[in-house]
């Protein structure tokens, strides 16, 4: 052994640390969580992306780099009523009711040939009315012409002549800026994934903790949750308490998830607790005098709790997927919240029409975050335990 | 040391670690040395010195990618450059001309492989045997090895087999292919002292009957007394001493050997403290290595004139009177059956006040039992533990908490025995707070740093990690957690095995000051009967859980009566 020659002395975590800074793989995805993190509190105080619910956009309105929408039978004017606003620019102006004689060709066939014919001209030489693109009289087409134009009056200086037909990452269907959205959707992606985890983790920890240290009955108890939890398939198990609880909500989800994933830490926690309860540091704690609880989360914990950080860092990977796919199945986050899960499953309608790009947003932050918390995780596994590399 | 050219020739070896991208750790510093063909060269030297790391250097077994050897260094053998050999090359060569045994055999075994397969596929990898060949040879391998029944055991798993047999089954490995060359690292240093005696035997006479040289490598310079023809002692990653075993022994020219030679407590002579490397360095030696391990002056001088004496006087008072304390162990075996082990029976002894308790026996006694169960780490089956008039194996935890701090442990392993995520201010103030000894934490950072000064370590350690310690140190440092409770009864269980000779001389005469100065009474448990010999005023012999001599330890040493007793102390290596 040589001489320590400075004073400072680094504990285990910060020589981790040092390991951790010379992987530039881990300081990589380090940076890329770091930033999603630094958005996701930026976001949640407000600072940026507070106006994320402005309609800024045309509906739909594409990326930038895709151009803007070609003008028209883009939207059927039925749509129109339900909806704040029309597809394109070139449709600020109510439709012209399409002229008898340009919207279809006669056709010699048809029965009905002479009667058309004649309806037409009877449009034609009254003026007033429209006829559908069909030919059919819309005996309504003159009051909506007459709304459209009265609320044009007071609505065009903020959504009308204010939208954009491009955004540089395209718009939802209300017209929402989609990098905004995902930002926001992030938020509660993010907070759920890791408020859950840690929620998982505790829990695991815990009853880990007490099943290891104690063994015998509590062991036996504990372990017989466990089996209970784990011999039900987990989306099943997710699905029921959803039912169960019945209220959607942030909060509804991570205690969906945190109930159901602490088996996972619980089985490594108690794996660690069984080995280091023998050791001779412990037994050297007992033979001074410490308590149950001292020995448990005063000696052991520390020297088990890299297992509990790199668990809870795998689970907030999973759990981001899990709310994801809970919100899909329509059990995640209520209407009015916005998170990566229900952006992706306001797309699925969305993909039909060939709008593939809140799909692409919210796909690409989540695996770019997925993918540099699954590195980093990785990173920090190999510096906390040096030997298992 | 020259024959014709010798078979194992190193010539300035040097190698070092990377310990990250930026810093190496030299760990071989220009070592020469010669094997010659058909004679025994033991390479002595303590942790960190170096050793180990040669031996493997010349398997090739060190990591490749963590490891530089200077490209200067030479390692010949047989006339041909190991160095420069590729790796299959290498790899033919090694099993087949040098083969090795390891320290640990339970852990160089393969668990889930019979022996005699283990044996086997290293007879057809090497040999090009066919498997009925090769299992006759494994039969006779065995046999030769001195395995008992080889035509059972040869089926038999490692698990079934005793350390011993473990053992013997590598060296048959390491023999198998007629190998020019036996390393052999620390082989019986995980084993009981009788066997050890057995294998060093084996070894020797293995080594005449097929003209093979041996490289042995050991921390303990006695050991190879009898079976070495050269000895090298290192140290630091340098060859302090080389010669001829006689000159080395008779004539030792190093400090550092000859320090080597005495740290070790004798049989013969009980000096009033042990010598430690110190009184053996220079000067210059002494303030290089000043707040490490060996700097720690003891303030007397070093080799006292007067022995001391030992064993139980009429007037000592009985301090802790144990009465048939017994333990039985309830195992699992298969699914539903259950087996009783009795690893403690009746055993009784009494210990007074100031003086020690010797407790000798070879690993599954007993021994170690008998100590946690005082401790109450284990729950005592049966018998009484006097103490202060109380029965210490009858009270509730309650009530046995106040005694904690009276009766206290110090364990073997000083590398497991302090929990690693604490610093040694921690260590040490964690015992005052639960027993709330001193009035606020400023006054027991006061009591901790003066136990640190106490024990030999700077104040400098409080802020530190065990981590950073060596050793040696870090038995200072759970003495000293020990101390903070003022206990009366102290109990080393195997507390200087894992340490180097020359430490373990210290941590001895540390634990000796320290009985002078608190009167303290120890109970110290130990294989090693040199040292519980130099320590203990009553040693009491443990066998398969029973005491089978209990007797001053002068008289024990004199006139052992029981049959085990002779056999552990013929044992014992003795040297010069």
């Amino acid at each position: 052994m040589t001489a320590i020659v400075h004073n400072v002395s680094p504990g285990l975590w910060r020589l981790a640390w040092r390991r951790l800074r010379a992987d530039r793989v881990a300081m990589a995805s380090l940076a890329v969580v770091a930033a999603f993190l630094l958005m996701l509190v930026l976001s949640a105080s407000g600072l940026i992306v507070a106006d994320w619910e402005q309609e800024v956009g045309v509906n739909y309105a594409p990326p930038g780099f895709v151009g803007a929408a070609q003008p028209p039978p883009a939207e059927p004017a039925q749509a129109a009523p339900t909806q704040p606003m029309q597809a394109a620019p070139a449709q600020a102006v109510p439709p012209q009711p399409m002229q008898a004689t340009q919207a279809l060709p006669d056709n010699p066939f048809d029965p009905l040939a002479d009667d058309i014919r004649a309806l037409r001209a009877q449009l034609a030489a009254g003026g007033a009315g429209a006829i559908d693109m069909y030919g059919v009289t819309d005996p309504l087409a003159g009051d909506l012409a007459q709304l459209r134009g009265a609320r044009g009056d007071t609505s065009a200086a903020h959504a009308g002549a204010g939208r954009l037909a491009t955004l540089p990452f395209g718009a939802d269907k209300w017209g929402h800026d989609i990098i905004k959205k995902t930002i926001k959707g992030g938020e509660t992606s993010i907070v759920v994934g890791l408020v859950a985890a840690l929620l998982a983790v505790s829990l695991g920890s815990l009853f880990g903790a007490l099943s290891g240290y104690f063994g015998g009955v509590v062991d036996d108890l504990f372990n017989w949750f466990y089996s209970i939890f784990t011999a039900i398939p987990s989306v099943l198990m997710i699905l029921a308490v959803a039912a169960v609880l019945q209220q959607k909500g942030v909060a509804t989800i991570v205690l969906i998830l945190g109930l159901t994933g602490w088996t996972g830490p619980y089985r490594l926690i108690r794996a660690e607790y069984i080995k280091h309860k023998a050791r001779e540091y412990v037994l050297a704690a007992d033979a001074i005098g410490a308590s149950h609880w001292r020995k448990m989360f005063t000696h052991i914990f520390p020297n088990v709790s890299h297992v509990a950080l790199v668990q809870m860092s795998i689970l907030v990977v999973g759990f981001i997927k899990a709310e994801v796919i809970l919100s899909f199945l329509g059990f995640g986050v209520p209407v009015g919240v916005v998170s990566w899960g229900s952006m992706l499953n306001e797309a699925q309608n969305e993909l039909i029409l060939g709008r593939w790009w809140q799909l692409t947003a919210a796909a690409v932050a989540m695996a770019l975050l997925v993918t540099a918390f699954s590195l980093f995780t990785d990173a920090l596994r190999d510096a906390l335990d040096p030997k298992v590399k | 040391m020259m024959s014709d050219t010798p078979l194992l020739d190193i010539a300035d070896l040097r190698i070092a670690f990377r310990a990250d991208r930026h810093t190496t750790v030299e760990a071989v510093k220009g070592v020469s040395f010669q094997v010659p063909r058909n004679a025994t060269v033991a390479l002595v030297g303590e942790s960190g010195s170096g050793k180990s790391v040669s031996s493997l250097a010349v398997m090739g077994l060190l990591p490749p990618d963590a490891t530089v050897i200077d490209p200067a260094s030479r390692i010949r053998f047989d006339g041909r450059d190991l160095l420069a050999l590729s790796a299959a090359e290498r790899r033919a060569l090694c099993g087949k001309d040098i083969a090795m045994i390891f320290q640990e055999p339970m852990s160089s075994l393969n668990p889930v492989f019979t022996v005699g397969a283990q044996i086997v596929e290293v007879l057809r990898l090497h040999m090009g045997m066919s498997a009925a060949q090769a299992r006759r040879r494994a039969l006779e391998l065995l046999d030769e090895v001195g395995i008992p029944d080889p035509a059972v055991k040869i089926d038999a798993y490692p698990s079934q087999m005793s350390g011993g047999q473990q053992q013997r089954v590598m060296i048959a490995m390491a023999i198998a292919c007629e190998p020019k060359l036996l390393i052999a690292d620390e082989p019986t240093t995980a084993l009981d002292v009788t066997i050890q005696k057995q294998i060093m035997e084996l070894i020797a006479r293995l080594q005449k009957r097929h003209a093979m040289a041996v490289l042995f490598i050991t921390h303990d310079l006695g050991l190879v007394a009898e079976i070495a023809d050269h000895v090298i002692v290192m140290r630091h990653g340098e060859v302090r001493e080389a010669g001829p075993a006689q000159q080395v022994f008779g004539q030792p020219q190093d400090g550092y050997t000859k320090a080597l030679l005495h740290c070790r407590p004798s049989l013969d002579a009980r000096p009033w403290h042990l010598p430690v490397i110190a009184d053996y360095l220079a000067d210059v030696e002494h303030q290089r290595f000043a707040g490490g391990d060996i700097a720690e002056g003891q303030g007397v001088t070093p080799l006292h004139p007067l022995e001391r004496q030992r064993g139980y006087g009429p007037d000592d008072q009985p301090l802790l009177v144990v009465n048939k304390l017994s333990k039985t162990f309830h195992l699992r075996e298969g699914w539903f059956g259950k087996r009783e082990f009795q690893a403690v029976k009746d055993v009784s002894f009494t210990l007074a006040r100031g003086k020690t308790l010797g407790v000798v026996g070879e690993s599954g006694s007993g021994k170690t039992t008998v100590g946690l169960t005082l401790l109450r780490l284990h729950q005592a089956s049966g018998g009484s533990a006097m103490f202060d008039g109380r029965d210490l194996l009858a009270m509730t935890p309650r009530e046995f908490q106040a005694y904690k701090r009276r009766i206290q442990i110090i364990f073997q392993n000083p590398y497991a025995s302090l929990n690693p995520r604490f610093t040694v201010g921690q260590i040490l103030l964690e015992p005052m707070r639960i027993h709330r000894i001193g009035a606020d934490d400023r006054e027991r950072t006061a009591i901790a740093h003066e136990l640190l000064e106490k024990v030999g370590l700077p104040a400098a350690a409080f802020q530190r990690y065990p981590h950073e310690f060596s050793g040696g140190q870090r038995q200072r440092i759970a003495i000293a957690r020990c101390l903070t409770m003022k206990p009366e009864i102290l109990v080393c269980d195997e507390s200087v095995s894992a340490l180097d000779v020359s430490v373990q001389a210290q941590v001895l005469n540390l634990l000796q000051d320290l009985q002078d100065e608190f009167g303290l009474s120890y109970i110290f448990i130990s294989h090693d009967l040199s040292v519980v010999k130099y320590i203990a005023d009553q040693v009491m012999v443990m066998h398969r859980g029973e005491v089978v001599e209990l007797a001053d330890s002068d008289q024990l040493y004199r006139n052992p009566t029981h049959p085990y007793t002779r056999a552990l102390l013929a044992a014992i290596p003795r040297h010069g």
